[in-house]
């Protein structure tokens, strides 16, 4: 990716969540009081805003929520993959917990690599990472057979 | 309570269209221009001002050029496309309680031209208010339309609403936009063949379930109930207002939350009913929201018209057109009159109750306006 508008702006407060990503673990937030999980990050636990929120590995798996396939007009980097596939996955953990994603059709594959039509609410997914720069490492998602 | 405590006295427009000469500033004066005209009150008893957060031209500015003198009331309100009905509400609260005694109400957008601000064209360090962007757009969920596209994806998979549902809104408004001179679609014709092939979007969204790209301002003069009476025009009675969001919403990324579909219009319609001695059955036309086809069924689940989940099944049968169960964007709406987020859903409210709509519902007497559903939002119920 080129254009480095659309990439994630890293803080204090989110790193640990991308530091996850370059080191192949997802990780989210967690109330230690209630055990509530907390995405995305943010700076106080809103399930126990006096108690600090933890950090927790998640096993990376979900199933799909939703699917949408972008079409141009779209920012420069997606305009030249377009249409390409985004999907919304609700963790296996706590299926409130959603994240917004890519299907691809195995590591390093690009996200057009699967078409909208062949991707279906509810089916099973895993997580991978790919890596972008030194610095971003995204999560996307195959299919778990 | 506000309740018809205010009224909407004057409202005023510019042509929409495409590439418009004018700059935003002479837009915003020249349709507050008319609305004062529309209600015959003098510039000089102008004390208060409202508009987005979003509009470009501030109070200041506005004042200076239409030479207003002291104002004693000014407002903002946030969240895009939510925030319309709330600049209204504010001016009603301000009039109500006296802190001013003649408001006035802008939105003035190029939105077509060059001189673009959309706000997700911006880097995601700049979108401080949504820290969720860091999560959407690096996969490449850029735009509105891809946000409301996934919601809308899962509305459809769970409660079986279809693309006939979505055309169904996107072809009624357009044969209001038809019979009326002042939307840009005036003179073009959609048919559900059109709509079913237009280019995508984001699947399952294409073309036409996207608002229009318009140029224009509009306004609106909001004044005491008994000062109404004395005005040019039948008032328009403010009713009702409410504001909301639920707990844990995240605007237009509404994904992070216990219930993504059941957004923000919930929480506003309980506050708006709990203050209206009218209720959904009393509505005789409603002005909804419509950034995107779907926004319309969604609030007609989240205003009360039908259960949760039958909003697509809500616009079979011709339920939104002429004649129809609940007449919805009687104006052409966002898709097919104009896109100023939204305010000229507001106008098309006040010409109904005045008996002045292009597409006249016969004795409407009371009408809901609402702002977007998806962020926080506002809604009004105004009668004659």
């Amino acid at each position: 990716m080129t254009d480095t508008t659309l990439l994630p702006h890293i803080d204090e407060v989110n790193q640990p969540f991308w530091q996850g990503c370059r080191e192949g673990i997802l990780r989210v937030q967690q109330c230690p009081t209630t055990g509530r999980m907390i995405f995305p990050p943010r700076p106080v636990n809103p399930w126990s805003p006096r108690d600090k929120a933890e950090w927790q590995d998640v096993c990376g798996r979900g199933i799909i929520w939703s699917v949408i396939e972008p079409h141009p007009p779209l920012m420069l980097d997606f305009a030249e993959l377009a249409p390409y596939n985004a999907i919304i996955v609700e963790l296996e953990e706590d299926a409130s917990i959603r994240m917004v994603g890519n299907l691809v059709s195995k590591p390093g594959a690009a996200i057009n690599s699967i078409p909208y039509d062949d991707i279906h609410i509810g089916t099973p997914v895993r997580v991978i990472f790919e890596k972008i720069n030194s610095e971003i490492t995204l999560p996307r998602w195959v299919r778990d057979s | 309570m506000i309740k018809d405590r205010t009224a909407i006295a004057g409202i005023g427009q510019t042509p929409f269209g495409k590439q418009l000469r004018e700059s935003e500033l002479q837009l915003a004066c020249n349709a507050i221009l008319n609305a004062l005209d529309d209600a015959g009150i003098a510039l000089s008893e102008v004390d208060g001002l409202a508009s987005y957060t979003q509009e470009a031209n501030n109070e200041v500015e506005v004042a200076r050029n239409l030479g207003l003198g002291d104002i004693c009331y000014f407002s903002q309100v946030g969240y895009g496309g939510g925030a319309g009905p709330g600049v209204i509400g504010h001016l009603a609260m301000a009039v109500a309680t006296g802190q001013c005694r003649v408001g006035v109400a802008w939105r003035s957008r190029k939105r077509a031209s060059g001189a673009v601000r959309r706000p997700w064209s911006k880097s995601n360090s700049a979108l401080l208010e949504t820290v969720a962007v860091n999560y959407t757009r690096p996969f490449g969920v850029i735009r509105p339309v891809d946000e409301i596209g996934l919601l809308t994806r899962r509305y459809m998979h769970e409660y079986g609403a279809t693309r006939d549902h979505l055309a169904n809104v996107a072809i009624a408004q357009r044969k209001y936009a038809n019979n009326n001179p002042d939307a840009q679609m005036y003179a073009k014709t959609m048919s559900r063949e059109d709509y079913m092939a237009a280019r995508w979007i984001a699947k399952p969204l294409c073309l036409f379930d996207n608002c229009l790209e318009t140029d224009g301002a509009l306004a609106a003069v909001v004044v005491r109930a008994d000062r109404a009476h004395d005005c040019k025009h039948r008032p328009v009675f403010i009713h009702a207002w409410g504001q909301g969001f639920h707990a844990q919403h995240q605007t237009m990324q509404n994904f992070f939350c216990d219930d993504p579909l059941r957004g923000p219009a919930w929480v506003t319609a309980r506050q708006l009913y709990s203050q209206s001695d009218i209720q959904p059955a009393d509505v005789d036309v409603a002005q909804l929201y419509d950034a995107f086809t779907p926004l319309v069924p969604l609030s007609l689940e989240g205003y009360g018209f039908c259960g949760r989940g039958e909003g697509g099944a809500f616009t079979e049968n011709g339920n939104l057109e002429t004649g129809g169960r609940l007449p919805v964007n009687t104006s052409g709406g966002g898709l097919s009159e104009a896109y100023v987020h939204g305010f000229n859903l507001l106008t098309e409210g006040v010409r109904q109750l005045r008996g002045t709509s292009n597409n006249q519902v016969p004795n409407a007497a009371t009408c809901l306006v609402t702002g977007g559903e998806g962020v926080p939002t506002g809604a009004l119920i105004l009668r004659r």
